[in-house]
């Protein structure tokens, strides 16, 4: 019992901002659009929710603050592809960038502070308490399944990522239907930021996400567009995390190096695999996906 | 109310304003900064964008610092052109600096006159070693390449890092995490005395003249234009598309690999843990701004590099964080993408 | 022209449904309609005319909201109306069946009816509402299924069915027979007509005479922009309605015999290959023949695997098996699309921009994309001048109008641009040449011209093979027709010994199995 649990704990922990960022992504390309800016937006939530956090601001406004700011990020996006028509690949690319280095910015006053960390609450006697992001991220994927498939809303926006000419055709506002989706993920990705700053490891330095936000891009790809298979990807990233940190106690005498580039190596073997099956990703993968769309076109 | 309406062609004056509409754009934005920073914006842009370039050292400097970012970008432009989205020329620079490093460190001592170009071969093959792994995944598998080549921008330099901090590590340099620095025949002299210039400044520049040689005139060049603005009219007329990606990503990967050669055969001297602050990256910026151009990559390269420059001298001079370098660069970016509307579009008054 | 007195008398005292007054609409560079004036009463079903580029469409997505005009008014019943948007449109009762339907692939007949409905029922009410109407009206529907898994023919009944759950007052149908067989459009008919007698008007847009006369009472007929006749089509001939709509005779084209030694240059043996992507059609052992001095044609609608086998015809995919595709004796199924053109393979694919010609790249540079090895490029480099020569012979020779070999593929009109490609692909002297869908969405001058051409190339000996879906013209310049359904190749007819009722059966899927070969 004692054994398993850490191993469980580092595994959820670990899911928990690729799944956040994940799912954001997912309904984001769903309604046809790719934000290739994930990892800014999660570093700009990030710094924006220690910030607040650490000058007094608590969990829950710091938490909401990396939510604001992930959006902010994000409109910036969907003012430039939807209205200003850029290129989704280079803005998205331009937002990562972006992030990287307004991230750097806003922190610099707060490199290596440290915050207390989030302590949960306890379900059960016994059980070690429940983180409450942890639990929050379970909610979202919930939301988010209902959402795509049970909900008319949901129906609309599959409709738009696969033909936002016919949708527009039929009378339904597409522009504004991609802003909801982009904003919504921008949303997650900055709670993704918030949960690594404040919770995951509660201090801030430069580029904190570490490339989480391009994993979650890659888990999408993974999942074909299915909110449960980026669950279950989300989980299989976290196990591969393990090794990184349970490796020395499972006694593998490997340099600390090659640990750390597991994640990264795991997301090229992952991405290949799927991608091999290219039927599945393209019979899934939103049509509309990346191209710019114009009414009048 | 404006709208945007579709202009019958695309605009060539508007292409070539845009870049200097976002200039302007962020230099707007770095105004409101400096003063926000309580820095008078004019004494700012001075120490931010003249100073640097006081004296010949400056101005060596400037073009030092220019030459990794237009070997990056010139590489990564004609792979955009082509659609193929090599965004890890930081990890192919760094494999780069590895491979022409290791040279240094296993042949130290020799006084071969054959060290530095086979430095420079090795760093060039390092860097399409590391691309090739996209290009074999992408032509094998269909793999796709932005998220492949950028994994391994963050494999390189843990590979890096544990080669300093282990086998390469230098044996008298009290445990730091760094190389031996290398000897003398293994190093790129100055070019001009009083600057630390190398030959890897004209060397570069070659390079985008022969750049835009090929994308003129040659029929490979042409194909892959195509492969890049209509795939399906690239296919048609039966242009390989594995060989888009190959030529792509070898490309892309060998000029990065000549950059990181570059760093460690002359500013550096030895490896260090991080062989580039960023020119990988900064070179997407580089290739974009530039406008996918062999001629605007190079006069983007030099105002990145003095972007690079003058966050340094504000640091020192005005103490203002060394990140707004960072910042600055993707605000450009930005910028440059919403003044890029006016070429395919034109505000028209909606009634 | 204008005959103003065909007003039904029944319906005299009726307020028109849809009212139309000096309708303009300008595009940069282009006037799509101008003072347009179109009236339509309860009960009718009145017909829009015109060939391709006269501005029927822009005139219907004036209708149904999708476009605001720059002038005019516009008449609901009687009452002065805006019509902001589609969702205003159907407020009012205004339905229409896009001509690419407008469906979406990955979802369910239901859910695609349901995105039309503004206030949705339940999933479970919806379905048994979608299968009651559908069987009213005789047009049979699986609500569960996705719509890529339907046929064309069911892909419009999945439309009509929608405009029908809206009860409309006003249905627009755009171009609906283009993709049907004789026999579906009978059944269309039916269905219309109903729909009339019931008291709904029907706006039919079209540029086929014969269907015009045989169903319209009225019609407006568009030419250029501007409405250059009203009428009553069942009182016209052929003749006179085609002067109203290009202001000729409908030019015709004649396939005379010819005396080509026949060899067959092009051979498809037992070509087999799976669908392209999820949605696509697998393609089971095709054989045909095809010889020189003759155009064979291939009827059927498009998603039958037209696009598969065009891919295997071009080179753009390669297949299991060389002899699957043979040219002129050998092999060639496994070579590329470029090695299979220097063969002297050349093909006019479907879609021109994107495919067929690079949309922002001048019609040089779209010269050199596949005519690069008739000697315009020399050790890897272009040869420039020599690009701009082989381009402006291009244009003469095949009357493009254009601003010269600077102009951007995307500023030529679609006839401009098709002679553009055709001809280039003639200007390389191919031993078998692949049309697809040689006039679609082309003017009547430039079909003229081009059919004219293709016959000249086939009289000349080479092999030509037409795929397309409008079966009058593959009547008029084939020699050899047969019928490309669900994936299976129907046997191969003299067009002088068969008909389009029975072609029409073949494109349902009824046909004999085995391939008799008939002689060339």
């Amino acid at each position: 019992m004692n054994d398993w649990l850490p191993i469980l704990a580092t595994t959820l922990a670990a899911a928990t901002p690729l799944i956040f960022a994940g799912l954001g992504e997912l309904v984001t390309e769903r309604a046809g659009v790719l934000n290739l800016g994930v990892e800014g937006m999660m570093l700009i939530g990030a710094v924006s929710a220690f910030a607040v956090a650490s000058s007094g601001g608590g969990l829950l406004l710091g938490t909401l603050a990396g939510i604001g700011a992930g959006m902010a990020a994000s409109a910036l996006f969907a003012l430039l592809v939807l209205h200003c028509l850029a290129n989704q690949m280079a803005t998205g690319l331009a937002l990562a960038l972006f992030g990287v280095g307004l991230s750097a910015f806003i922190g610099r006053d707060y490199v290596s502070h440290v915050l207390d960390g989030v302590s949960g609450y306890t379900l059960l006697d016994g059980l070690p308490p429940l983180d409450p992001f942890i639990v929050g991220s379970l909610g979202l994927f919930a939301l988010v399944q209902w959402f795509l498939y049970r909900s008319r809303g949901g129906l609309v926006l599959r409709a738009v990522g696969e033909s936002p000419s016919t949708a527009h055709a039929l009378g339904y506002p597409v522009r504004l239907i991609r802003w909801a989706a982009i904003l919504f993920g921008g949303a997650c990705s900055g709670l993704a930021g918030a949960y690594l700053a404040t919770d995951y490891t509660p201090m801030w330095v430069e580029g904190l996400s570490a490339g989480r936000g391009w994993i979650a891009l890659a888990l999408v790809v993974f999942a074909t567009w299915k909110p449960a298979r980026l669950l279950a990807g989300a989980y299989l990233f976290g196990g591969v995390t393990i090794l990184q940190f349970h490796g020395q106690a499972l006694g593998l005498a490997v340099p600390s190096q090659f640990m750390s580039m597991l994640p990264y190596l795991a997301t090229i073997v992952v991405l290949t695999l799927i991608s091999r099956r290219g039927h599945a990703i393209r019979l899934n993968a939103p049509a509309s996906l990346g191209q710019v769309w114009h009414p009048d076109s | 109310m404006f709208r945007l309406e579709a202009r019958p062609a695309p605009s060539t004056l508007a292409r070539w304003l845009a870049p200097l509409g976002a200039l302007l754009l962020t230099l707007l934005l770095a105004a409101v900064l400096f003063a926000q920073l309580g820095q008078s914006p004019l004494h700012a842009f001075a120490v931010f964008f003249l100073r640097p370039l006081d004296g010949l050292y400056g101005i060596g400097e400037w073009l030092l610092k220019a030459t990794p970012l237009m070997l990056c970008g010139l590489g990564l432009a004609l792979g955009f052109r082509a659609s193929v989205w090599n965004i890890g020329a930081e990890g192919q620079l760094t494999v780069g600096a590895i491979a022409a490093g290791g040279l240094a460190i296993h042949f130290d001592g020799s006084d071969s006159a054959w060290l530095l170009p086979a430095m420079a071969g090795a760093g060039v093959l390092g860097g399409m070693l590391w691309a090739a792994i996209p290009a074999l995944l992408r032509t094998r598998w269909q793999t796709n390449e932005i998220l492949t080549t950028l994994m391994l921008a963050y494999v390189a330099p843990l590979l890096l890092a544990w080669l300093v901090n282990g086998p390469w590590r230098d044996p008298a340099g009290f445990n730091f995490p760094q190389s031996i620095q290398f000897g003398e025949s293994a190093l790129l002299a100055p070019l001009l005395a009083g600057t630390r210039l190398t030959v890897a400044f004209p060397l570069a520049l070659g390079l985008a003249v022969l750049c835009w040689l090929f994308l003129r005139h040659a029929y490979l060049g042409f194909q892959m234009n195509i492969a890049g603005q209509a795939p399906a009219a690239a296919r048609y007329a039966g242009y390989s598309p594995a060989r888009t990606v190959w030529v792509a990503l070898l490309v892309g990967g060998g000029c990065a690999g000549l950059a990181g050669f570059a760093e460690v055969a002359g500013p550096l001297g030895q490896l260090l843990p991080s062989v580039s602050p960023g020119y990988g990256f900064a070179a997407i910026i580089v290739a974009f701004v530039g406008r996918l151009h062999p001629l605007g990559v190079v006069l983007a390269s030099l105002l990145l590099s003095l972007l690079y420059l003058g966050g340094e001298s504000a640091q020192m001079e005005l103490g203002l964080p060394a990140s707004i370098t960072g910042l600055f660069q993707g605000a450009l970016l930005f910028a440059l993408l919403a003044c890029d509307t006016l070429v395919h579009y034109r505000l028209r008054r909606s009634r | 022209m204008r005959c103003q007195s065909l007003l039904p008398h029944a319906r005299m005292n009726s307020a028109p449904r849809l009212a139309l007054r000096d309708i303009t609409k300008t595009y940069p560079g282009v006037i799509a309609n101008e003072d347009i004036d179109l009236t339509v009463l309860p009960g009718e079903i009145h017909a829009v005319l015109g060939e391709n580029g006269a501005g029927k469409s822009t005139l219907m997505k004036i209708i149904y909201g999708l476009v605001q005009p720059d002038a005019g008014t516009v008449l609901w019943e009687g009452r002065e109306t805006r019509i902001a948007s589609p969702a205003a449109a159907r407020r009012l009762g205004i339905a229409m069946v896009f001509q690419h339907f407008a469906l979406f692939e990955t979802l369910s007949v239901a859910e695609n009816i349901a995105l039309a409905l503004p206030d949705a029922p339940a999933p479970a009410a919806l379905a048994e509402r979608i299968r009651a109407t559908a069987e009213d009206y005789g047009l049979p529907l699986e609500p569960q299924r996705p719509v890529h898994e339907l046929s064309v023919g069911e892909r419009q009944r999945v439309e009509i069915v929608r405009c029908l759950l809206q009860s409309p007052r006003l249905l627009i149908l755009d171009e609906p027979t283009s993709v049907l067989t004789p026999q579906a459009v009978e059944t269309l008919f039916t269905t219309l007509r109903r729909l009339a007698a019931e008291g709904v008007s029907l706006l039919y847009i079209s540029h086929k005479l014969d269907e015009i006369r045989a169903l319209c009472d009225r019609a407006t007929v568009l030419r250029g922009g501007r409405v250059s006749g009203h009428c009553r089509p069942a009182g016209e001939s052929a003749d006179s309605l085609a002067r109203m709509m290009i202001g000729a005779e409908l030019p015709q084209t004649r396939l005379s015999a010819n005396n080509v030694r026949r060899e067959p240059k092009l051979v498809l043996h037992n070509l087999s290959r799976p669908a392209d992507g999820p949605f696509g059609t697998a393609l089971h052992a095709l054989q045909l023949s095809v010889h020189s001095g003759e155009i064979v044609g291939i009827a059927g609608a498009s998603g039958n695997g037209q696009s598969e086998l065009l891919q295997a015809l071009s080179g753009e995919a390669t297949l299991a098996q060389a002899d699957m595709v043979q040219m002129l004796g050998a092999p060639v199924g496994r070579l590329g699309a470029a090695a299979r053109r220097a063969r002297g393979l050349g093909f006019v694919p479907e879609e021109r921009l994107g495919r067929g010609a690079v949309p922002a790249l001048d019609l040089a540079a779209n010269t050199l994309l596949t005519a690069a090895g008739d000697g315009l490029v020399r050790r890897g480099l272009i040869l420039r001048p020599t690009v701009r020569r082989y381009a402006r012979e291009i244009i003469k020779r095949f009357r493009v109008k254009c601003h010269g070999s600077h102009a951007l593929a995307r500023s030529l009109s679609g006839g401009n641009l098709q002679k553009f490609i055709v001809g280039r692909e003639i200007a390389q002297n191919p031993e078998v040449l692949i049309v697809a869908q040689p006039t679609w969405g082309v003017d009547v001058g430039s079909a003229a011209l081009i059919r004219e051409r293709l016959i000249d190339l086939r009289n000349r000996g080479v092999a030509l093979l037409v795929i397309s879906e409008d079966l009058d013209e593959l009547f008029s310049i084939c020699d050899r027709i047969a019928v490309l359904a669900g994936g299976r190749l129907s046997p191969l007819r003299h067009t002088s010994a068969t008909d389009s009722a029975e072609i029409g059966r073949w494109m349902a899927g009824l046909f004999p199995t085995e391939t008799t070969h008939v002689p060339a």
